[in-house]
C-alpha cells in the first residue's frame, strides 16, 4: 500500500446528544465528509473506555477519534470530561509504544453544529493520511 | 490496600521480548481496588502490548485472567493445567503474586507488571497516599491518630523538625507535615500536653529490620 | 547547669558568664586537609568554637568527626554535629565514642536536612532514632555511662551537648516546646536558626523565659549575614522554616549599588547587639557560609573579641 491512494479507516466514537445528531445534521444539509470515518453511536462520551480507543488501534485502525459535546454541555454533566482524560491516558500509551499520539483525539461539538461535524472528519482524515497507515496495520496484513 | 503503580510498558515489553505465547493474570485484591491490576487493566496491558507486538510484525499471543487473590496457594492453583503452556507469565498483583506462582510453579517464568509502593487508601478518585509503614508496634493512638513513622518523611516520634513550613514538608509543596497536622489536632482537642513527653527510641524489630516477618496464629494451622 | 559536663571550652565560657560566640565550617568535598586547615586558621581566636558540619543539605563532604579531629589538632574547639539521616543508634554510639577518644568535647544534635536536597538523592535514609532521641542517648552515655541497651561503657564519652531550635518554622506556638523537649531530653546548650525576624524571635525567646528554659540551658542565637540580595531571596522564598522578612530585603536594596554587603553585615551587627541585652541569650552563633575569612572582621566590629580564655575544668572521670 503506497500512501498516495492511502484510505485511512477511523472510527469516531460520537455521543448520541451532539456529535451522532451533528452528523444526521450534516446529512440532511447535504454536507460531504470523507467515507473514511465509522461512525459509532454512544449513549455519552462517558462510556468510552481506553480498551475501547485501545483496540480500535489493535484491530487495525488508522486513526480513532471520540466527539463528544461542547465542555460544560454534557447531558451527563462530565461524561465528556472523563473521556478527555481517557483520551490523553490512550494518546500517552500510543507515544511509550512508538506510535503517533496524533491518530487519536478528542473532539467537542454541539447537535447544532453540522458543518463542524463535517469538518472534523475531513480534518482527522487528512491528519491521519500525512501520518500514514497505522503500523499495527500494515504489519498485520 | 497495597498500592503500586503498573511499569512502564517498555519495561514489560523487554521482560516478554522473547516470548510468543504470554498470561497475564491479575488480582481481585487490593490491585483491583487501586486500579492497577485487576480485569481492566489486564485487558489495557495485554491490549497495548500486542499493538506493540503487532507493529513490531512479531505478534504476540495473550491470554488473560484474573484470580480471586494471588496471595492465597488456593487460587494460585487454579492455573495449574494452564500455566505450562505459556512462554512467559505476567502478574499483575502486588509483589507477593509473582512471588507465590514462582513457589507454586516453579517451572514458570513470573515476570511483575506492577511497582509495589505502599499501604494506604484513595483520598479521592484516581489519588491514593500511603498510610501505614508496617512497623509492627502501632503507635498512632499516640499521635492523634496519624503516622508519623509512615507519613514523616524523617519519621520522627519527637517532631515536628525545623522544616516544616505553613502545614507542608521540607522535601515538597506536596507533602503535608504530619507533626503539623499531630500537632494542630492535638490542640484542638486540648491534648497538647500529649505531645510534651518525650518518645524514646523506637524498638524496629517488628519491622523490616527485624528480618522477613511472619504472623503465626495457632489456632487456625490444620 | 551546675555540674561540669565536659569541660569544653564552650561549656566553660558559657559556665563563666560569657556572651560565648560561636563559628561555623563546613568540611571540604574532598579530603582537602589543607583548604580545611585554612578555612579553621580564619576562625581561630575569633570564635569559642566551631561548628563542624554533617553532610550538610546532605551533599556528601569529609565526615564531620575526621574535620572535627583535624580541627583539634589545629587548637580550635570543634562542635562536633551530627545528623540521624546518615547513622543508625550503632554508628552514633560508636562515633560518638570516636569522638570522645579523639579529644571532640562539643556534639550538636541534629535531625538532618532530606537526602532530597541533596547530591545523593537516591540514598536510602536511616533515622533509626530522631534527634530528640539522639540529645537522650549521648545524655545516657554521658550521665549514666551506659549504652541504649543499658550496657555499661567502659569510660563514658563526656560531651557538652547541643540541639538546634527554629524559632521560624511552623507550628510556631509548639516550637518552644519541642525546644522544651530537648532541654529536659539533656541539651546542654541550643544553637538557633538564622535569624531575620527578630520580632518573632523577641516572641519565642520571652516565653523561652517565661517557662524556665534559658535557667536550664545557654541559648545561641543564630546569626548569618545576607551577603548579597539574591541570597535575601533565596533564602526567604526557597529554605524551608526560614523567615527573611521583606523589610529586610527592601533595607539591601536601599543600600544602593555594591553596598548591599555591607549593608548585610551591619544587620548582622545590629542584631548581634540586640541579643547581647536580650533575656535568656547566652551568645551568638555566627554561620558565615563560606566566609569564613570575614569571621574575624565581623567578630572584631561587634566587640567580641578578643574571646575569652576561661581555665579548663575537667568534669570528674575525664581522662
Amino acid at each position: 500500500m503506497t500512501t498516495n491512494n492511502f484510505e485511512p479507516q477511523i472510527v469516531a466514537f460520537c455521543c448520541k446528544y451532539c456529535a451522532y445528531a451533528a452528523a444526521d445534521l450534516a446529512g440532511s444539509m447535504r454536507l460531504s465528509y470523507p467515507p473514511n470515518v465509522k461512525v459509532i453511536q454512544l449513549p455519552c462520551t462517558g462510556r468510552v473506555d481506553i480498551i475501547h480507543l485501545l483496540k480500535a488501534v489493535e484491530d487495525g485502525a488508522d486513526g480513532v477519534y471520540v466527539a463528544g459535546c461542547l465542555e460544560g454541555e454534557c447531558h451527563f454533566l462530565k461524561g465528556n470530561l472523563r473521556a478527555r482524560k481517557k483520551v490523553h491516558y490512550v494518546k500517552k500509551t500510543l507515544e511509550e509504544l512508538g506510535l503517533e499520539p496524533g491518530r487519536v483525539e478528542m473532539f467537542n461539538l454541539s447537535s447544532a453544529m453540522g458543518p463542524r461535524f463535517a469538518e472534523i472528519a475531513s480534518e482527522m482524515t487528512q491528519r491521519i493520511k500525512e501520518l500514514g497507515p497505522s503500523p499495527v496495520r500494515t504489519h498485520n496484513v | 490496600m497495597i498500592v503500586g503503580d503498573r511499569k512502564s510498558l517498555s519495561e514489560i515489553l523487554d521482560m516478554i521480548k522473547d516470548c510468543r505465547n504470554i498470561l497475564i493474570t491479575g488480582c481481585k485484591g487490593c490491585v483491583t481496588v487501586c486500579n492497577v491490576g485487576g480485569l481492566k487493566e489486564v485487558e489495557i496491558l495485554a491490549s497495548s502490548l500486542k499493538i506493540a507486538r503487532k507493529k513490531e510484525g512479531r505478534p504476540i499471543a495473550i491470554a488473560e485472567n484474573l484470580l480471586e487473590r494471588q496471595c492465597d496457594p488456593e487460587y494460585i492453583a487454579e492455573l495449574k493445567d494452564v500455566v505450562n503452556t505459556y512462554d512467559a507469565v505476567i502478574s499483575m498483583a502486588c509483589g507477593v503474586g509473582p512471588q507465590f506462582l514462582t513457589e507454586a510453579y516453579p517451572d514458570q517464568k513470573f515476570y511483575p507488571a506492577i511497582n509495589t509502593k505502599f499501604f494506604g487508601g484513595a483520598t479521592a478518585h484516581g489519588i491514593w497516599e500511603e498510610r501505614c509503614a508496617g512497623c509492627g508496634t502501632c503507635v498512632i493512638h499516640y499521635f492523634a491518630g496519624l503516622c508519623p513513622v509512615a507519613r514523616c518523611s524523617k519519621s520522627l516520634l519527637n517532631g515536628p523538625c525545623g522544616g516544616s513550613a505553613r502545614g507542608v514538608c521540607e522535601i515538597s509543596k506536596d507533602v503535608p507535615c504530619i507533626w503539623d497536622m499531630i500537632v494542630r489536632k492535638k490542640t484542638e482537642q486540648g491534648r497538647l500536653n500529649d505531645l510534651l513527653c518525650y518518645t524514646p527510641a523506637k524498638d524496629w524489630r517488628t519491622s523490616k529490620d527485624g528480618g522477613p516477618r511472619k504472623s503465626i496464629r495457632e489456632e487456625l494451622i490444620q | 547547669m551546675n555540674d561540669i559536663k565536659s569541660g569544653s571550652n564552650l561549656e566553660n565560657v558559657l559556665r563563666s558568664g560569657h556572651f560565648a560566640f560561636t563559628g561555623e565550617c563546613g568540611p571540604p568535598k574532598g579530603a582537602n586537609v589543607h583548604h580545611l586547615k585554612e578555612k579553621i586558621a580564619f576562625l581561630k581566636g575569633n570564635v569559642d568554637a566551631v561548628n563542624i558540619t554533617d553532610n550538610q543539605t546532605a551533599v556528601v563532604r569529609m565526615s564531620s568527626w575526621a574535620a572535627s579531629a583535624l580541627s583539634v589538632q589545629e587548637g580550635v574547639e570543634p562542635n562536633f554535629q551530627m545528623v540521624c539521616r546518615d547513622r543508625n543508634r550503632l554508628a552514633m554510639m560508636s562515633d560518638i565514642l570516636g569522638v570522645y577518644a579523639l579529644g571532640i568535647r562539643n556534639m550538636l544534635c541534629l535531625s538532618g536536612d532530606h537526602q532530597k536536597f541533596g547530591n545523593h538523592p537516591e540514598a536510602k535514609n536511616v533515622y533509626d532514632i530522631d534527634s530528640m532521641q539522639l540529645i537522650h542517648l549521648a545524655k545516657t552515655m554521658r550521665d549514666e555511662g551506659k549504652f541504649l541497651n543499658g550496657e555499661a561503657i567502659d569510660v563514658p564519652p563526656k560531651l557538652f551537648i547541643g540541639a538546634a531550635s527554629n524559632p521560624f518554622a511552623d507550628p510556631f506556638e509548639f516550637r518552644v516546646y519541642r525546644l522544651a523537649k530537648k532541654i529536659n531530653a539533656g541539651a546542654d546548650f541550643v544553637q538557633t536558626q538564622c535569624i531575620y525576624n527578630m520580632a518573632k524571635f523577641r516572641q519565642f525567646m520571652k516565653m523561652a523565659v517565661d517557662m524556665g528554659l534559658t535557667e536550664k540551658c545557654y541559648i545561641l542565637a543564630g546569626v548569618t549575614p545576607l551577603k548579597s540580595i539574591g541570597m535575601a531571596q533565596y533564602m526567604a522564598k526557597q529554605v524551608p522554616g526560614m523567615d527573611v522578612p521583606d523589610e529586610m530585603i527592601q533595607r539591601l536594596k536601599g543600600a544602593g549599588k555594591g553596598k548591599a554587603t555591607e549593608e548585610g553585615i551591619k544587620i548582622t551587627l545590629e542584631q548581634i547587639e540586640e541579643f547581647k541585652e536580650m533575656k535568656g541569650v547566652a551568645g551568638v552563633h555566627l554561620m558565615a557560609i563560606e566566609w569564613e575569612h570575614r569571621v574575624a572582621e565581623i567578630a572584631e566590629r561587634a566587640k567580641m573579641l578578643p574571646r575569652p580564655v576561661v581555665g579548663s575544668h575537667a568534669p570528674a572521670g575525664n581522662q
